[in-house]
Order: C-alpha cells, then structure tokens, then sequence
C-alpha cells in the first residue's frame, strides 16, 4: 500500500470579488480526487464540474491564484489542508 | 514598519509626526494619500466598495515593504489602506516612508504604490447610475510596477 492512499485530500477553495458573486460563494471545502496536485490540475479539475466554473475559469482568462495566501503559479503544488484562492487582478491604491 | 487595514479614515499629519517623533535621524518624510474620485471611466460614481483578502492583504503589503526597505535606505515605512464602502473625495490609502534625505523616500514611496497597486489583493466595485460594476485592473499599472524590476 502506498503511504496516501488511505488519505482523503481536503483544501478550502476562497472566491473574491466577480467570481465570489459569480460562483455565489465567498469558500468552500472540497475532496481532491488524486489527480489533482497542483494550481493546472485543481483549476482543471473545478472547470470540470461544469457552469460558471467552466467559463470563468477558462484558460486566458484573467484570474490570478493564491496558495496559502502567496500569489501561485500553475505548478504550485496543492495538498491535503491547502487554502487555494481564486480572484480577478487587484485593483486596490 | 506598520501596515494596516481599516474602515475607518486616517490622519497622514498624524501619523508623519508620530514616525519623525520616534527618530532623531529622520531628515525627510515623503507621503502619498490616494483618493476616490467621482468619476471613472466615463462613469459618474457615487460610491465605491473596496473588499480585500483578510490575512493575505496583511503578508502581501508586508513583503512588499520588506522588499522597500531591501532596495532603499530608509528608517521606517507606514501603508494604511481603506476596506468598505467610501465616497468620492474620501482618503483610500496612505503610504509614508522617512529616510535620512529625500531621494529614498521619494522613491520607496513609489514603489511602495506601484507594487500595492498590482500586489495586494483588493478590489474594487463601483455603483454608478447604471448599477455596481467591478473595476477592471489597469495595463497602465502593470507597467508602472514593471519599471522597477
């Protein structure tokens, strides 16, 4: 047996901004499935349920992503206790 | 080194005199107060709401003053910035940066804005006339930060 196949991965996913009034949720919690391992596969992975995810979430659309509260990048790893945000680019000042 | 996050407005006189009272050394005190407009893109505006990521706002305006203090000379640095709902004319943002002469506070100043700018997740959404809209980010402001890399 490998050692995490026992283990159910559990991240906190935030919305801000549009896409919190788009999704129509501020967080949620969700189940990885095993494939899922970093910003590309997560992001992948939530377009895959299907509308507004889909389209909001598509490739070439502005939306930047955090891990943990540090701006991420698509390989940026994504694990089990995880707080991965999603919003459009900042416009504070 | 202090950043906060508030509702409520500030003081830049007060908080200029409470950085130059802490340290003899201090020879120069540059300030930017960032102000909402009644105008914006073609748009009259009555108001704006500015929503923020509690926790990674703080962590990003601090490395972003870290990164200051690595490139500049400078004693001490302040960023406030507004959350809520404000009108035109009210105060958004303060940054104040001391340093021994004024060429490193002028320029940790605008770094400072220019990163916040791009960096520091807040947003923006504006009621005009014809309903809320969100406030697209600006390639103006991209550019700005751009330059000091």
């Amino acid at each position: 047996m490998k050692p995490n196949d026992s283990r159910i991965a559990t991240i906190e996913v935030l919305y801000f901004a549009r896409l919190r009034e788009i999704f129509g949720r501020e967080r949620e919690q969700v189940e990885l499935p095993g494939n899922v391992q970093d910003v590309a596969s997560l992001t992948a992975w939530l377009r895959s349920r299907g509308e507004p995810w889909e389209r909001e979430l598509a490739p070439g659309k502005p939306v930047r992503i955090a891990v943990n509260q540090d701006m991420a990048a698509a390989d940026t790893p994504v694990g089990n206790g995880d707080e991965v945000a999603f919003f459009p680019p900042v416009t504070g000042g | 080194m202090t950043v906060r996050v508030q509702t409520g407005d500030f003081d830049a006189g007060a908080e200029m005199a409470a950085m130059r009272h802490g340290n003899p050394k201090i020879g120069a005190i540059a300030s930017f107060v960032g102000v909402v407009r009644d105008l914006n893109e073609g748009a009259d505006v009555a108001e704006m709401t500015l929503e923020h990521y509690p926790g990674m706002t703080e962590k990003a305006l601090e490395k972003i003053v870290g990164e200051a203090r690595a490139r500049w000379d400078i004693y001490d640095a302040l960023v406030v910035h507004r959350v809520g709902t404000l009108k035109p004319t009210d105060q958004i943002v303060l940054v104040v940066v001391a340093s021994a002469h004024r060429g490193e506070a002028f320029q940790a100043c605008e770094f400072l804005m220019d990163y916040l700018k791009t960096r520091a997740p807040f947003w923006k959404k504006e009621k005009t006339p014809e309903g809320g809209r969100w406030v697209d980010a600006r390639t103006a402001d991209d550019a700005a930060a751009d330059r000091w890399s």
